[in-house]
């Protein structure tokens, strides 16, 4: 009989949440630290449903191909985690969907990442291509301190021989948060925060906000563009409109529960085992 | 149930429905750890949060 499995390395709230989602709703599951594993030695049938939920990027992308080579359907699929993990293939992913985004250019030299943030005009936003809960950001107001970051950054190994670079954006103190699962938008929350990086990870204040059709009609089009089970899509709000920020694969998603009522692991538990082979 | 914290030996509380993997707080020194086993109950430091880390 197939079954869920749960990957995991790191317990956090969201995993328990989860886990317990899947214990209420009766349905069979198992968890695995992927620390205590060594592939191929694991026990998944072709037809099985596995929620990749390694704290590790690197870690989660492997695992969920390893998985999918033997046939198990892993959610979010390797392909979306790759792009969800990567914000160069992530922007030009949304770039061919017509949905947007800060400006943004990306480098491959100090001196060009430097020409490429005198063109966005300051301030401007560096980040590493892979990266969560706001580590490495870092917003540039002028060129010396842009010249000494890529400095800086040019020690740091290859991951950072790519320059990302976002025009920042004014946002007034808040982002937007919203959590699409199996294609639909089903929840959104403003985090609020006195810093300019407002990932909740780092202290910023979560609240409920309504998902009215024109959010619910960008979302849709960001999963069209990048696909999944289960996306957080980060947005600013402008007087143009809304630009889309970050798309990640794998949400930390207790603030939105916590502030819009809705039960997300249940919603997550329900849409991973109806994808659950029957045969 | 408590268990010592590695670190400063504070006295460290754990939740009723606590499973292994779990990450606790030590309540003296704040240091995080994770609690390895039930039986026996073992805590270690929790690893330090990597460059790929996050959602």
């Amino acid at each position: 009989m197939s079954s869920l499995k749960f990957f995991y390395s790191r317990l956090r709230t969201e995993e328990k949440q989860l886990f317990k989602a899947a214990e209420k709703l009766g349905i069979p599951f198992e968890f695995i630290d992927v620390r205590s594993l060594v592939w191929p030695d694991v026990d998944i049938s072709p037809g099985d449903v596995a929620v990749g939920r390694v704290v590790s990027q690197t870690q989660n992308q492997a695992i969920c191909q390893l998985l999918e080579s033997k046939g198990v359907r892993t959610v979010n699929p390797s392909s979306v985690v790759a792009l969800c993990g990567d914000k160069v293939a992530t922007a030009a992913a949304l770039d061919n969907a017509g949905i947007p985004q800060p400006p943004y250019r990306v480098a491959f030299s100090p001196d060009e990442a430097i020409l490429a943030s005198e063109q966005l005009g300051y301030p401007v936003v560096f980040k590493p291509p892979v990266g969560s809960w706001g580590r490495l950001l870092a917003k540039m107001n002028d060129r010396d301190a842009v010249e000494a970051l890529v400095e800086h950054k040019s020690y740091m190994g290859p991951q950072h021989q790519v320059f990302f670079i976002q025009k920042y954006i004014e946002k007034d103190g808040w982002d937007l948060r919203a959590t699409v699962i199996g294609g639909k938008p089903v929840t959104a929350i403003r985090r609020c925060s006195e810093h300019w990086i407002t990932n909740t990870a780092r202290g910023a204040r979560a609240e409920g906000f309504p998902l009215d059709s024109i959010l619910i009609n960008i979302l849709k089009k960001v999963h069209g563009a990048i696909g999944g089970d289960v996306l957080a899509v980060d947005l600013f709000q402008t007087r143009d409109g809304w630009l889309l920020n970050e798309v990640n694969g794998q949400p930390e998603f207790r603030s939105s529960i916590e502030t819009t009522g809705v039960d997300l692991p249940e919603l997550i538990v329900n849409h991973a085992w109806s994808l659950v082979s029957r045969d | 149930m408590t268990v010592n914290c590695v670190v400063c030996e504070g006295l460290v509380t754990m939740p009723e429905d606590v499973m292994e993997g779990e990450l606790l707080l030590c309540p003296d020194c704040g240091t995080e750890l994770e609690l390895v086993s039930i039986n026996p109950l073992t805590v270690e430091e929790a690893p330090e949060v990597q460059e790929d880390w996050g959602e």
